[in-house]
């Protein structure tokens, strides 16, 4: 599972909130299955127009393998092409890949590639550049901070101009999605340094946009590709604007600087709800890649006691703090899993909100209030800790005050400290130096969540910071990346879905939903799990309506 | 002259190692390394992933030869390496500082032409109602908060009446325009930029400008030229002024050194790819080589000033040049 704790999940305002996770390479730009249905076929459909989107941050470098920040994996997911993608009900589905078949039980993929794809410089795309792709990002010299999925294979043979095979140590599926990794034309790249060449700011893909031109802190211009493999996109060019301040973001989009955004809340049920936005903006919902929790340290001995953990999710009201913090535009979180995915346990009911069951739970296991002063106590120590959170992060801040409010109705005293990031990550989580802590990860497809809930990942750095053991789950984590057929997948998930909800290491709070908004000139927009991004290349604008038409 | 400046260059030298190695020592001592950063949190990129990265950066080593390697390049005019996205530290700041040189420039420019007149005007008539009505004004101008004022420009000009665009120094067709429409584009979109940063620094400079010129306008010289029967205008601006201009030129030379500053909240909220945006983006992601450039190169241009405006003293009087003060 591709997860990422981000800063600013929550802050929903980076336009990637509408690609699904930006950082999701893999995703791509998934094809649309059918032409663009309100206008018959694509013949039809005009060409032209430009699309505006805006964004906090500028990109770092285009080049796919080093691309860690959301920013520059956006523009990579439109310059370049994976292998493979997810499709817009998230399924795998090929890319690069025409097709791929699963041998040995597991052990092989045999990728066949597509016939006929060009680079944008005219070169013919074949398996060579794969095998480049691969072997830069096992490369011990270049700064990928992808090389983990990739150290699992053994080898990677060409077979012929158009079929790699690629044999595993061992069976890995969340390997598979892996090669969703942007390919790299190695014609242009063989002899370059990745980090300091400069086609990592003039790159050269596959992907239906081709790279113009790169302004540092200020725009990045793709313009279509005419000869891209499943036809031209109708838009003839992608602008993506940096700018930092979301207030100015929200500016430009009530004078139409700006093509589509990702709002927030506030902006979605109250700023965006007027005449003006109604006629020009089409605003869209659904559940995003994500999920907001309260992280417990099980080294902590009030933690280490199950029936405190449940205690605490009694205590905690979820729905109050989804519309507190997020005006009801979200759901409650129930496990590691996001509620589309099949890994999801659709069994699981949210643990209710009952402050009683909560203090009966407390006072089973020894915290009651002996001397009266409205705290909880055991063996003369108080009921108190700290809920640490990152700075620049006003959802997190918000449920942390509720929850604290929540927390002292049941005797219990929470204090809120927030903490800038770097910091926050260095001097807290690393140094596991931390009671509570309100966080949330990005998810992406693959459900593999191994490196955040196996007992082996709690080195300093890693991502089991809260200390969680089970071995039952430690044994499903093992056996679900060994497995590929999804039917079986689905019950091992479940499974652990189960288990870690009732184990409650995490208080799980919440499921934000993105809430991008478009403007209405597009069409052909149609929603999906996946999001909306997925068929951005058959988006369109009536030629009456188009807006940028100096070219 | 040639000696006393060849003494004060020598002299910088060590101020500049001292100012290098206390910021390069207190910058690595504020917690989070930039690999951990640049990867925010994700458990698809390993620890051994990112331990592979500190090691390719030199991160691995003790911060005294991660200083020591720092100076080496530096001694070829080399200012290393964005750990970001591995541009040279050079290129960086070349590529942000003509915006924010032009922006500080106009608006430096902009402030002289309103806050010196204010300041003349307001001497003249000390304690009328002129006087107070326009040193409200300036310091309305200095206590509002810079982003507030700058929102309130862009919602009044940019979405209500529609005048000037919100944000950014270019439009989306920049390139396609000819010349004219070229210098009308960046006009309208640095109108309110300029504007605001003006308006925020009205204050000090006007208020110098009174104080120098109520000082000037008791001195002998201006009764004795009152005596002589000239007109008041021909006092004011001609013995007057020269006179009580001398500090202003002492602050301009001063704020050379600002000129390569730029204000982090002011370029978010413009969009503007300016120096300060540079630095605190760099700061946040613990990019070291490019904060460390930044301030060296902050360094020296105050140290430069410094020089010249002491050179331009040493001029004046020569008492400076014979002690080497």
């Amino acid at each position: 599972m591709y997860i990422k704790i981000s800063r600013f999940v929550g802050i929903f305002l980076f336009a990637a909130a509408i690609w699904g996770h930006p950082a999701l390479i893999a995703a791509g730009l998934p094809q649309a299955t059918q032409a663009s249905a309100q206008y018959g076929d694509c013949e039809a459909s005009p060409v032209g127009d430009a699309i505006v989107t805006a964004s906090i941050g500028d990109a770092s470098t285009l080049i796919p393998i080093l691309a860690s920040d959301s920013s520059s994996a956006e523009i990579c997911g439109l310059v370049y092409n994976g292998l493979i993608r997810y499709d817009k009900d998230l399924n795998l589905e090929g890319e690069l890949a025409e097709s791929w078949e699963i041998k040995d039980e597991g052990l092989v993929i045999i990728f066949h590639l597509r016939k006929g794809v060009k680079w944008h410089d005219g070169e013919p795309f074949t398996a060579r550049d794969v095998e480049f792709t691969y072997l830069k990002l096992i490369d011990p010299n270049v700064k990928t901070p992808y090389s983990g999925d990739f150290e699992r294979v053994k080898s990677l043979e060409v077979l012929d101009d158009h079929t790699v095979k690629v044999t595993y140590k061992e069976p890995f599926s969340p390997g598979l999605s892996s090669w969703g990794m942007g390919i790299m034309p190695r014609h242009l790249l063989e002899k370059e340094d990745l980090g300091s060449t400069k086609y990592s700011r003039n790159p050269v893909g596959t992907g239906p946009y081709r790279f113009k031109e790169w302004k540092t802190g200020e725009k990045i211009v793709l313009t279509s590709n005419p000869d891209y493999y499943e036809g031209r996109p109708f838009i003839n060019r992608y602008i993506y604007r940096i700018i930092p301040d979301q207030a100015t973001t929200f500016l430009e989009l009530q004078t139409q600087g700006v093509d589509q955004i990702g709002l927030t809340p506030l902006q979605y049920s109250r700023q965006t709800d007027t005449p003006f936005f109604r006629k020009n903006y089409r605003k869209y919902r659904y559940p995003s890649f994500g999920y907001t929790y309260m992280g417990l340290n099980l080294r902590d001995a009030k933690f280490s006691d199950a029936r405190v953990r449940l205690a605490l999710d009694h205590a905690i009201d979820k729905d109050e703090i989804i519309t507190g913090v997020l005006l009801g535009l979200g759901r409650i979180s129930t496990g590691p899993f996001p509620p589309e995915s099949w890994a999801c346990n659709k069994d699981i009911k949210p643990v209710p909100y009952d402050p009683a069951k909560a203090k009966e739970l407390l006072k089973e296991a020894g915290w009651e209030d002996h001397d009266g002063d409205g705290i909880l106590d055991k063996n003369g120590q108080k009921f108190r800790f700290t809920i640490m959170t990152n700075q620049g992060n006003d959802p997190r801040k918000t449920a942390s005050e509720i929850i604290q409010r929540r927390l002292k109705d049941v005797g219990i005293e929470a204090e809120v400290r927030i903490i800038e990031w770097a910091t926050f990550l260095s001097e807290f989580i690393d140094k596991g130096k931390f009671e509570a802590v309100i966080m949330g990860w990005s998810l992406s497809r693959d459900p593999d969540c191994y490196d955040i809930w196996h007992s082996s990942k709690t080195r300093p750095g890693e991502f089991n910071f809260i200390g969680y053991k089970n071995e039952e789950v430690d044994r499903l984590l093992l056996e679900g990346r060994r497995e590929y057929s999804q039917e079986k997948r689905r019950e091992i998930y479940n499974r652990i879905n189960r288990l870690i909800f009732d184990d409650h290491p995490y208080i799980f709070l919440f499921v934000p939903d993105a809430l991008p908004i478009v403007h209405g000139r597009f069409k052909g927009i149609v929603p999906a799990p996946a999001g909306i991004g997925y068929n951005f290349i058959k988006w369109y604008v009536p030629k009456e309506e188009q807006r940028y038409t100096r070219w | 002259m040639v000696n006393y400046i060849a003494r004060r260059l020598i002299g910088m030298v060590p101020v500049l190692i001292g100012i290098t190695l206390i910021t390069f020592f207190v910058i690595h001592l504020s917690p989070g390394k930039p690999t951990r950063l640049q990867a925010e949190m994700s458990p698809k990129i390993s620890l051994e992933a990112r331990e592979k990265l500190d090691k390719l950066y030199g991160l691995d080593k003790p911060v005294y030869i991660q200083y020591w390697e720092w100076v080496k390049r530096l001694a070829r005019f080399d200012l290393g390496k964005s750990f970001v996205d591995d541009r040279p530290v050079s290129q960086k700041i070349g590529e942000r500082i003509p915006v924010t040189i032009t922006i500080n420039v106009l608006s430096l420019a902009l402030i002289f032409l309103a806050a010196v007149p204010i300041g003349i005007t307001s001497a003249v008539r000390e304690g009328s109602a002129y006087d107070r009505i326009s040193t409200v004004f300036v310091f309305i101008g200095f206590a509002m908060p810079t982003f507030w004022l700058a929102l309130l420009l862009m919602n009044l000009f940019g979405v209500h009446l529609g005048w000037l665009p919100v944000s950014g120094i270019k439009s989306i067709d920049f390139e396609d325009y000819n010349l004219l429409e070229k210098l009308a584009d960046l006009a309208v979109h640095l109108a309110l930029p300029v504007f605001v940063s003006a308006f925020v620094g009205l204050a000090g400079i006007s208020r110098y400008m009174r104080t120098s010129m109520l000082e000037v306008l008791n001195k002998d010289f201006v009764r004795t030229a009152r005596a002589k029967g000239l007109p008041e205008r021909q006092v004011i601006y001609k013995h007057a002024l020269k006179n009580a201009l001398l500090p202003i030129v002492t602050i301009m030379g001063l704020s050379v050194p600002g000129l390569i500053g730029g204000s982090v909240i002011f370029e978010s909220i413009y969009a503007i790819p300016g120096m300060g945006k540079l630095f605190y983006d760099s700061v946040m992601a613990r990019d070291y080589p490019v904060i460390m450039g930044v301030l060296f190169i902050g360094a020296i241009l105050t140290l430069i000033g410094n020089l010249v405006a002491d050179v331009i003293y040493a001029c004046v009087d020569p008492r400076i040049r014979v002690t080497g003060r």
